[in-house]
């Protein structure tokens, strides 16, 4: 069954992030003075404290972090039990909290590699909103 | 300046109900206030000083303290979660040093049994600017914890019997606790039984959740001075915010890591001076993992020294949690740093239930961790001494 696909609010800070999940890319900001990858997405470098930030379209590829398989969670959640909930490590370094789809919950390991998918969401009124970051397990 | 020697815990206490649908959170907040001010022999006109969290309701200290009665010069609504309570315990203890205040009165209170808002507000939270990348996930607070468990079980080879012991021993303790949520004890075998929650945590892999609320009175040198009661020297402090690290967060440790060393170095002592341990025990993770942080056992190697009843109070090597903690006896509020604190003056007063009171406890550590060890959390260590 599909997850809950609740649309994030972006704002004038993050806004190039949803801009690219919403044309199927991943764009992340990049510190311009340390090159640093930044995650979560924001526009100051929480390595060196510079504001100046360059957005980029990173690979989408990374590898399993670490994962849990949740079968008892409280809310609309609770309809799609059971689900994965992961960090994924991605090539360019961040660690991102994300959910593991397309795949056997009871399958998904850490280490596996996987890649991005955006799957469509929607806001509390209906209305639809920038896709969500997840990832599916690449295959052979 | 060091904080060691200079401020005293007077009075304390916790609620002893755990489902309190008909007090008010005000209510509450007086209960455990009022009688832990009795506990060390003061009353509201004596605080110059008072602390509280998110669970403060309305304007926080400033709505409390006025519904109190209380005059105050110095306040603190420091929010970090379930360690708030040592946090301001560490303020207060600053302050007292500084020559600022002599009487520092923190509470808590919750009814998350009853039901309703937590405490925080959750549109504070949803503005946060990390929500949009951490809150669409269906991350229960079990479900973060167990990406920590995940992870430190392959890194480490920990297994789920070893956490299993932690709440073994919580629960030996609780069954002499004729307050706690669960009295019965439990086997290995009924925590690998019970249902899995979110891999690798099962449900008694959990804490308990409680109406309820606790308090602490912490003092000058001169007000301990002429108190009846004995009061209890804060020896050693130390806090640390583990943020989620730029993105490339660890999950295999915590801000103990940091918040301990502080806290021994100020209090001149080392872990195996330690007779009594008060450990955050949200999940039985939280203890293994920050067991190691704090330098009781080896990164790593938490599995094995959780083992074999080395937690188990009276006689084991490190006994901990002797009221049952968050696990078994109590969790108000979700918050649990402040019955730490208490029940570690408990076992220093040598007041703590008879069958589990550790033989001649004369320095304890209590340690809170608020935050979720699935992103960022605050972490807050606290050594605290029978005498000086």
């Amino acid at each position: 069954m599909r997850l809950p696909a609740k649309a994030a609010h972006s704002n004038s800070e993050n806004a190039p992030f949803f801009e690219g999940t919403e044309n199927g890319h991943l764009v992340l900001p990049k510190c311009s003075v340390c090159d640093f990858v930044i995650w979560f997405p924001r526009e100051i470098c929480p390595e060196c404290g510079s504001q100046e930030v360059a957005w980029f379209e990173a690979s989408g590829r990374g590898t399993i972090y670490s994962c849990t398989v949740t079968r008892q969670i409280p809310g609309s959640w609770s309809k799609v039990t059971p689900f994965v909930l992961a960090y994924v490590e991605l090539e360019e370094g961040p660690r991102v909290m994300t959910n593991i789809v397309e795949c056997d919950p009871e399958s998904v390991s850490i280490g596996d590699p996987v890649e991005a998918v955006f799957e469509e969401a929607v806001h509390r009124d209906g209305e639809p909103g920038s896709p969500l970051l997840r990832f599916r397990p690449i295959s052979g | 300046m060091s904080i060691k020697g200079k401020a005293f815990i007077a009075g304390i206490y916790e609620h002893p109900e755990r489902h309190l649908p008909d007090r008010t959170l005000p209510q509450i907040h007086a209960d455990v206030g009022l009688a832990a001010l009795a506990d060390a022999g003061l009353s509201t006109s004596d605080v110059d000083a008072y602390y509280s969290a998110g669970d403060a309701p309305g304007f926080g200290v400033l709505s409390m303290i006025d519904y109190l009665g209380l005059e105050c010069r110095y306040l603190n609504n420091t929010e970090t979660g379930g360690s708030s309570y040592l946090v301001h315990a560490q303020h207060a203890a600053t302050a007292i040093a500084a020559g600022h205040i002599d009487v520092a009165l923190i509470t808590l209170a919750g009814k998350p049994r009853t039901g309703g808002a937590g405490p925080g507000g959750s549109g504070r939270i949803g503005a946060a600017p990390e929500a949009p990348f951490e809150s669409q996930w269906g991350m229960s607070v079990p479900g973060g914890y167990a990406l920590a468990a995940q992870r430190h079980m392959h890194e480490f080879g920990t297994t789920s019997e070893q956490l299993a012991e932690i709440k073994v021993a919580a629960s030996t303790h609780a069954h002499h606790n004729p307050h706690a949520l669960l009295q019965d004890r439990v086997t290995v075998e009924e925590v690998l039984e019970s249902p899995m929650i979110s891999d690798p945590l099962h449900r008694l892999d959990c804490c308990v959740i409680t109406d309820g609320g606790g308090a602490m009175v912490i003092v000058s040198e001169a007000v301990a001075d002429s108190l009846e009661r004995h009061s209890i020297p804060i020896l050693g402090t130390g806090s640390y915010v583990k943020s989620s690290q730029s993105g490339r967060i660890d999950l295999t440790h915590t801000g103990a890591v940091k918040s301990g060393p502080l806290a021994f170095a100020e209090a001149e002592i080392t872990p195996s001076d330690i007779d009594y341990v008060s450990i955050y025990d949200s999940f039985t993770i939280t203890v293994l993992i920050t067991l190691e942080d704090l330098g009781f056992c080896e990164r790593g190697s938490g599995g094995q020294f959780v083992s074999d009843g080395n937690l188990q109070a009276p006689h084991g090597g490190l006994p901990f949690n002797t009221d049952g903690g968050g696990l078994c006896n109590n969790h108000p509020a979700n918050r649990g740093g402040m019955t730490k604190v208490i029940e570690a003056v408990r076992q220093l007063r040598g007041e703590a239930n008879a069958p589990v009171q550790v033989d001649d406890c004369e320095l304890a550590l209590a340690h809170g961790t608020g935050g979720s060890l699935a992103t960022r959390s605050a972490s807050s260590t606290m050594i605290l001494g029978r005498s000086l």
